[in-house]
């Protein structure tokens, strides 16, 4: 049942979702805090199908959903909160940028003055204001991205679900709108972002779900959720001056697995299951060797690593 | 003041502004949608298939200009302006255009992958078809409100023009737009409806044209389950269905009237109660 405190959240429970005898997604149960929440996954994983149950565009085959306590069978209280940046890549005809997302906003119910100050507010933040009054037809794929962006945050919603939203951005808009992300969900949003451009999830992202054939396979913090995956030790890579030193020490520890000698002979690649009590013996050994060490870095800590071994079912770097 | 007069004003005022949003909301649909409708590819059809009768009717007009020693009478202009109408104007140009336009308004949508935008607004489902249902009958009573008067314009005004002995009779003109505007009202609603539930909705188009021809040979009881018996109720000059046709009494303007628009409204309600359930899936259209 959907409780008080839902309304702050995103609730999924036990929700399914086929399409004929086709699965989209089974049996998902989540609840999404706010900030940055990337959806990751192989095409087909359902990430689209969450994003379009989440705004009513699909119904459930089972379960029941919740946007801050609110279901998209009432849209006109419900949009009011939910932006959606859907894929498609459709427009109604003839309409400039600006006409495009003013008669939207008019459809909302604004008056025409709001609904301009609004359209001109959010092709601002998109940095859109020079192409404001061209055809969407003339637009290139990453101004049609930007207007389609444009057009979901412009009635300033709480909640944003973004289905690919940096594709056909060239590399400046993509920081840009990265770091739009970030300040909006400082400004305390949700933001539901799918993306298969692992590293920018890594960069932007609060907390991750991983889909895989419509189940959910992993969800949280993605380091929270590389350091539950006890199957697949965490790899580090510890810069120093002896190297050999150290490899004879960290099999002190029983959670150590693997030690590995670098190439350059400067360095060390240790597989631990636990990398908190690694770091401890890490200090003692600089302490107690006088090891000097350059730099310590986690090589499968990230997003790409953690998709690696859930979906993609090989080893990461 | 009382508690209760209180939360009586409360919900009056809120009421108010219920209908205000939604006037507001279907004006904005209006406006995009007529746009839509008059401008881009869809529309040429629509402006070819208006003009054809236009076109046509100067053309009869012409001929019948340059047969000047043919007695040219009221009575006879209005038989054939009478069986064009119904035949041409009526039973195709307004029931096709309708069907394009009506049926476009959500599957053209879908096609297109642009409806999504609707759905994703803080719109009533009901607002929505209201507004769009509006706007087809905007396009659909300009265009063929525009049809009908060019067609009698060219009958009447340009024969009286010529020196023909006929006088222009305006409460038939209105009949006739009466008439079409009324055609718009009820085929739209009809074509709306199957174009928001059909993914192909062709055949079944063509099987209310079926219908809507074969109605002079089906029986009384039959014939009111259609748009055009209480079209052809309705027209100034009884139009002869021919020696096959079962003979049924015309229903009365003060019934069918009403009953076209009773049966519309129904239409529409049943339209929005279906739109609630609709689903987006582009990918299996």
């Amino acid at each position: 049942m959907i409780n008080k405190t839902d309304d702050h959240m995103i609730v999924f429970e036990d929700v399914s979702k086929f399409y004929g005898e086709i699965l989209g997604v089974n049996r998902v149960t989540l609840s999404i805090e706010p900030g940055i929440t990337s959806l990751v996954g192989p095409n087909g994983s359902g990430k689209t199908t969450l994003m379009n149950l989440m705004t009513g565009l699909i119904r459930p085959t089972r379960g029941r959903m919740s946007v801050l306590g609110l279901k998209p069978d009432h849209p006109e209280v419900f949009f009011r909160k939910v932006g959606y940046c859907s894929q498609f890549d459709s427009f109604p005809r003839a309409l400039s940028g600006f006409q495009f997302i003013q008669s939207y906003l008019r459809v909302h119910g604004y008056s025409k003055r709001v609904s301009q100050d609004l359209a001109w507010k959010a092709l601002h933040r998109v940095e859109l204001l020079e192409a404001a009054h061209l055809k969407i037809g003339a637009y290139s794929k990453g101004m049609r991205q930007r207007v389609r962006l444009a057009q979901a945050i412009a009635h300033e919603p709480v909640v944003m679900i973004m289905d690919e939203p940096l594709n056909g951005l060239d590399p400046m808009a993509r920081a840009e709108t990265i770091r739009l992300f970030r300040q909006l969900a400082g400004e305390g949003l949700h933001l539901i972002i799918s993306s298969h451009i692992l590293h920018e999830v890594d960069m932007m992202s609060d907390s991750v779900i991983l889909l895989n054939n419509g189940y959910v396979v992993a969800e949280g913090e993605i380091h929270g959720v590389r350091s539950e995956m006890e199957e697949h030790p965490m790899q580090i890579l510890i810069r120093c001056d002896r190297p050999g030193l150290l490899a004879a020490r960290v099999f002190e520890q029983d959670s150590v697995v693997e030690a590995k000698i670098h190439k350059d002979r400067r360095g060390l690649f240790i597989k631990t299951r636990d990398a908190d009590a690694f770091y401890l013996l890490l200090n003692n050994i600089v302490v107690e060797d006088g090891l000097t060490v350059e730099s310590v870095a986690p090589v499968d800590d990230d997003i790409n690593a953690v998709y690696q071994y859930l979906i993609g079912g090989g080893e990461a770097a | 003041m009382s508690a209760s007069t209180g939360v009586i004003d409360e919900m009056k005022s809120s009421r108010d502004r219920n209908w205000s949003l939604w006037a507001g909301q279907i004006a904005a649909i209006l406006r995009l949608e007529v746009r839509k409708n008059f401008i881009g590819k869809r529309a040429i059809l629509i402006y070819l298939l208006a003009a054809v009768p236009i076109l046509l009717m100067a053309a009869v007009t012409a001929q019948m200009s340059f047969e000047q020693s043919r007695q040219n009478n009221i009575g006879e202009i209005n038989i054939v302006f009478a069986n064009l109408y119904e035949g041409l104007i009526l039973r195709t140009i307004v029931f096709f255009g309708c069907a394009w336009i009506f049926m476009n308004l959500f599957r053209g949508e879908v096609v297109d992958r642009s409806i999504h935008y609707y759905f994703l607004s803080p719109l009533r489902r009901e607002v929505l078809v209201c507004g769009k249902y509006l706007s087809g009958l905007v396009a659909s009573v300009v265009l063929f409100g525009i049809t009908t008067a060019g067609s009698l314009f060219f009958l009447y005004v340009w024969l009286s023009s010529a020196g023909a002995s006929i006088g222009f009779d305006k409460s038939q003109a209105f009949a006739y737009f009466g008439i079409t505007v009324l055609g718009c009202i009820g085929y739209g609603a009809a074509f709306m409806v199957i174009g928001l539930f059909f993914r192909n909705p062709i055949i079944p188009g063509l099987l209310v044209y079926g219908w809507e021809w074969i109605n002079f040979l089906l029986p009384p009881v039959l014939k009111k389950i259609s748009i055009i018996h209480y079209l052809h109720s309705l027209s100034p000059v009884p139009v002869p269905e021919g020696p096959f046709a079962m003979v049924a009494e015309p229903t009365p303007a003060y019934l069918s009237i009403p009953g076209l628009l009773i049966l519309t409204a129904v239409v529409l309600a049943f339209a929005s109660f279906q739109i609630r359930r609709m689903q987006i899936n582009y990918g299996g259209e």
